[in-house]
């Protein structure tokens, strides 16, 4: 399992990558999607994967007895997930808005011809 | 003494916030601190000469070595009389020059900063203090020469003249913290002690060379001379003061005042006499094609300060002494004749000496004084203190301590004299003989104020001409003490028989007068000399820095180009070859076949789903389509959390990856279709870099996921969650609990973002917004 997760690491970075060298500003936020999943999934590889223990104690116990899931990279992962959402939506506002006002969803037309001389 | 370098630097500040009263009624008060000065400093002349020396030390800022540390001795001593004391006659003279103009005020604004920056410059004792003067003078020389700011051609000169003197600023403050820091002190007296340390270290070459560099951007050494006859755009008084009497003798300054400390050294030696040679024999010749007098004077200054760094290439006794007098004898003439043209300038309109003739008839103390300073420039014997000069000059060739070289250094010299005879009366005598032309016949003379320096001036030539023994105990004597290290007997005589020297100065008078006689500039000669140009010093540099400028818009257009994605590609490009390069030098990846988990089909099926979603979001045209495929990622993401126990993170990733598909749908259901906005070479390019970030990415997890990680952390929170936070589920534990502070703060971010969201979707568009 583990080499499919790296495989899918690298798809979802490589991507994560095509995606935000496109001129499409969806596109583009899609891709920075990508990129934020590709890094959960790694943190999450990294901390070692285990099957069906989560990090949680026994009703009854006040301490593991058994192996158990590394509460760390979860941790950080939860994180990250609430903080790229934040992230997401803002994006997705401000892209209508810039649509509002452009009529465009390209980001070349964003550019401002700049000033020849200097 | 501090009080005598600052008080121009107080007064320019009065300037600025008087400089209405002193335009008019009190200007006469604008001369009288100059004058003050040059009383304060010819007091102290008797304790200086006989040997003595002032040492004054302010405390400014210690730890970093930077004091008000000031000295007087016969070499500042010499260097402030002439800063003031033709500072004097400038102010006078420019007061009556600019009476009237709008920028009176200004213009003395700058020159006050400027004298009291270099009366800095000669009698600092701390090498960084100087500095700080020094890099004062440039930028006082930079706004006299822009001074006339609504021309163009001042404004390029001015910038001109900034960066090369700022250019080689820069040198010589490498220069002197690196001798500073090899001797340990940054006391110029202190330094001396510390010649031999100096003198052995390794670095000594580069000492000299960046000092030299310094030095020669100041004084308009070859190949750094071309800013100086550009300077010539400010007004005349500066020309006069900054340009040919005192800033561009900064540099001979400096030389002079490190010649205890780092001379006597055949790199030393060589390079002063090699630069110092070339520049007053090119700038000699040069002077000789101009017909604009102010280029004449301009030429003839480089070709003076060159013959001053040649002397003290040459380095002994004889040179020293014989620098020492040039210096005066040079300022005396040069600031003459500079004040002459301005007058001229001033009077007439023009500059051009083929235009201009017998000026005598209507501006005679003027012409008297012309006269006079152009007599001491040829060094006319018996009456001249420019005599005594080229003499001494004479005398320390022939005596060079290499017979073999003494011939040709004389007859550099020679050669450079003879045509500094000539440029001076073309620029002295010219203007001022022949028959008056009729438009000038009008002309009539200026203000006292104005002739007066002048002759002032030229009479003190004759002066100390007459009695060089004057100049020589009271001046020049004492400075090349200071320069020599020990006592210089004075050479200073009028007569000193027939004998070689004698026969040299006639043979340059003669040799000037002659060419004088003979050459006649004009245009079309000046311009066969400006076809010459291409190979010139000023083309080289200046079209070095306009490269530069051409590599910046390069630079620019390639990596700020304005668009988002060639950041991306490049930031991107760039981490891949960063991370490329330390996979490979991290070794081969060692991989523990046992450690790997089996994966029931299930979950083989639930990877090949979200690569499946994955392809379907990259080459869809269908905006709904990717937000759909994208949301199938995030489910499938979220039972691989489910299948591999982390029951939060699928609880958490399950809503948010809902909300966000909701989110996205509502907001952008009514744009457009995907335009396939690039073409294929474009999309393939881009796809060979993604793949190539996929598969580094990739081989980084592999490799750390194969070595083997600490569980210290995770172990402290598994156990001590339910001892110490009393909660079952370590991860809310550790969130809510352990790191409880951190997750405040995200929740504040998500408010912000809330908050920004709703105030976006409230902001109404106003029509006019609309494009």
């Amino acid at each position: 399992m583990e080499l499919l997760l790296i495989i899918l690491i690298g798809l979802l970075y490589g991507a994560g990558v095509y995606m935000i060298l496109r001129r499409s500003m969806v596109k583009l936020l899609l891709g920075i999607m990508f990129l934020g999943t590709g890094a959960n999934v790694l943190i999450f590889l990294l901390g070692g994967i285990t099957k069906g223990k989560p990090p949680v104690i026994d009703e009854a116990a006040k301490m593991f007895q058994d192996v158990y899931a590394d509460p760390i990279p979860q941790a950080l992962i939860l994180t990250a997930i609430v903080i790229s959402f934040a992230l997401t939506a803002f994006a997705i506002v401000l892209l209508k808005r810039v649509y509002a006002l452009v009529d465009s969803d390209d980001l070349d037309d964003l550019n401002t011809p700049e000033e020849e001389d200097i | 003494m501090l009080l005598a370098v600052l008080s121009g630097l107080i007064f320019s500040i009065v300037l600025v916030f008087f400089g209405r009263a002193f335009k008019a009624k009190w200007s006469i008060l604008i001369p009288i601190l100059p004058t003050i000065l040059v009383i304060y400093f010819a007091q102290m002349i008797p304790t200086i000469s006989s040997g003595k020396g002032f040492l004054q030390h302010y405390d400014w800022v210690p730890s970093l070595g930077i004091n008000f540390e000031f000295q007087l001795d016969g070499l500042s001593s010499l260097f402030a009389l002439l800063i003031t004391g033709i500072g004097s006659c400038i102010f006078f003279y420019g007061r009556a020059y600019l009476k009237g103009h709008p920028y009176f005020d200004r213009f003395f604004g700058y020159l006050l900063l400027f004298m009291s920056a270099m009366l800095g410059v000669v009698l600092s004792n701390n090498i960084l203090l100087l500095f700080i003067f020094w890099e004062l003078t440039s930028i006082s020389s930079f706004f006299l020469i822009g001074f006339n700011n609504d021309s163009a051609d001042s404004r390029k000169s001015a910038i001109t003249a900034l960066s090369i003197t700022g250019i080689g600023g820069f040198f010589l403050l490498l220069a002197l913290v690196l001798m500073g820091n090899i001797a340990g002190t940054y006391t110029i007296t202190e330094l001396i002690q510390h010649r031999d340390t100096i003198l052995n270290h390794q670095f000594y070459p580069l000492i000299i060379g960046l000092l030299f560099i310094g030095a020669f951007t100041k004084s308009a050494q070859f190949p750094f001379h071309f800013w100086l006859p550009g300077a010539m755009k400010a007004p005349t008084p500066v020309s006069a003061y900054l340009h040919s009497a005192t800033m561009v003798k900064a540099g001979i300054y400096l030389l002079a005042r490190f010649t205890p400390i780092l001379g006597n050294h055949t790199y030393w030696n060589t390079t002063l006499m090699v630069v110092g040679g070339i520049t007053m024999l090119y700038a000699a010749i040069h002077s000789l094609f101009r017909i604009d007098m102010k280029a004449i004077l301009a030429y003839s200054t480089i070709s003076a300060l060159g013959i001053l760094t040649f002397l003290l290439g040459v380095g002994t006794k004889e040179a020293v002494v014989a620098a020492c007098v040039f210096i005066v004898v040079h300022a005396l003439y040069k600031a003459t004749l500079f004040m002459v043209t301005g007058i001229v300038d001033h009077e007439t309109h023009t500059r051009d000496i083929t235009v201009l003739g017998g000026l005598r008839k209507v501006l005679f103390p003027v012409a008297i004084a012309a006269f006079l300073a152009a007599l001491s420039s040829a060094g006319f014997p018996f009456l001249t203190f420019g005599f005594v000069g080229k003499d001494l000059i004479y005398e320390a060739t022939l005596h060079y301590t290499n017979a073999d070289w003494t011939w040709i250094l004389t007859g550099a010299t020679v050669a450079t004299n003879i045509a500094l005879v000539s440029a001076g009366f073309m620029a002295g005598i010219k203007p001022f003989v022949g028959p008056l032309p009729e438009k000038f016949e009008k002309v009539h003379l200026p203000y006292k104020a104005m002739w007066i320096p002048p002759l002032i001036l030229a009479i003190l030539g004759v002066f100390f001409g007459v009695l060089p023994a004057i100049a020589g105990d009271y001046f020049t004597t004492a400075a090349s003490n200071t320069i020599w290290g020990m006592n210089t007997e004075s050479y200073l005589k009028v007569w000193h028989g027939f004998n070689t020297v004698f026969t040299l100065s006639v043979v340059t008078l003669l040799g000037g007068t002659l060419i004088y006689a003979i050459n006649k500039p004009s245009l079309a000669k000046l311009a066969r000399i400006e076809k010459l140009n291409s190979i010139s010093p000023q083309r080289i540099i200046t079209g070095f820095a306009n490269d530069i400028v051409r590599v910046g818009h390069w630079y620019t257009g390639i990596f700020h180009n304005g668009y988002l994605r060639s950041y991306h590609f490049k930031i991107i490009l760039f981490a891949e070859a960063l991370l490329a390069y330390r996979l490979w030098m991290s070794g081969p990846i060692s991989l523990d076949m046992w450690d790997l988990t089996y994966p029931d089909l299930y979950e083989v099926a639930v990877i090949f789903i979200l690569i499946g979603a994955l392809y379907l979001v990259v080459s869809t045209a269908s905006r709904l389509t990717a937000v759909v495929a994208m949301s199938v990622i995030g489910y499938c993401i979220c039972l691989i959390f489910v299948i591999y126990s982390a029951p939060d993170l699928a609880m958490t990733q399950f809503t948010i990856d809902t909300l966000t598909t909701v989110l996205f749908v509502l907001v952008l259901y009514k744009l457009p279709p995907f335009i396939n906005m690039t073409n294929r070479g474009i999309m393939v390019r881009d796809a060979i870099v993604a793949t190539g970030f996929g598969i580094i990415l990739s081989l980084v997890a592999l490799k750390v996921w194969s070595e083997p990680i600490s569980t210290e952390i995770s172990d402290f929170y598994g156990e001590n969650a339910y001892l110490l936070a009393k909660g079952k589920n370590v991860v809310n534990v550790i969130l809510v609990d352990f790191r409880g502070i951190d997750t405040m703060f995200e929740t504040v971010v998500l408010s912000i973002a809330a908050l920004g969201v709703y105030s976006l979707i409230r902001l109404r568009l106003k029509s006019s917004e609309k494009e």
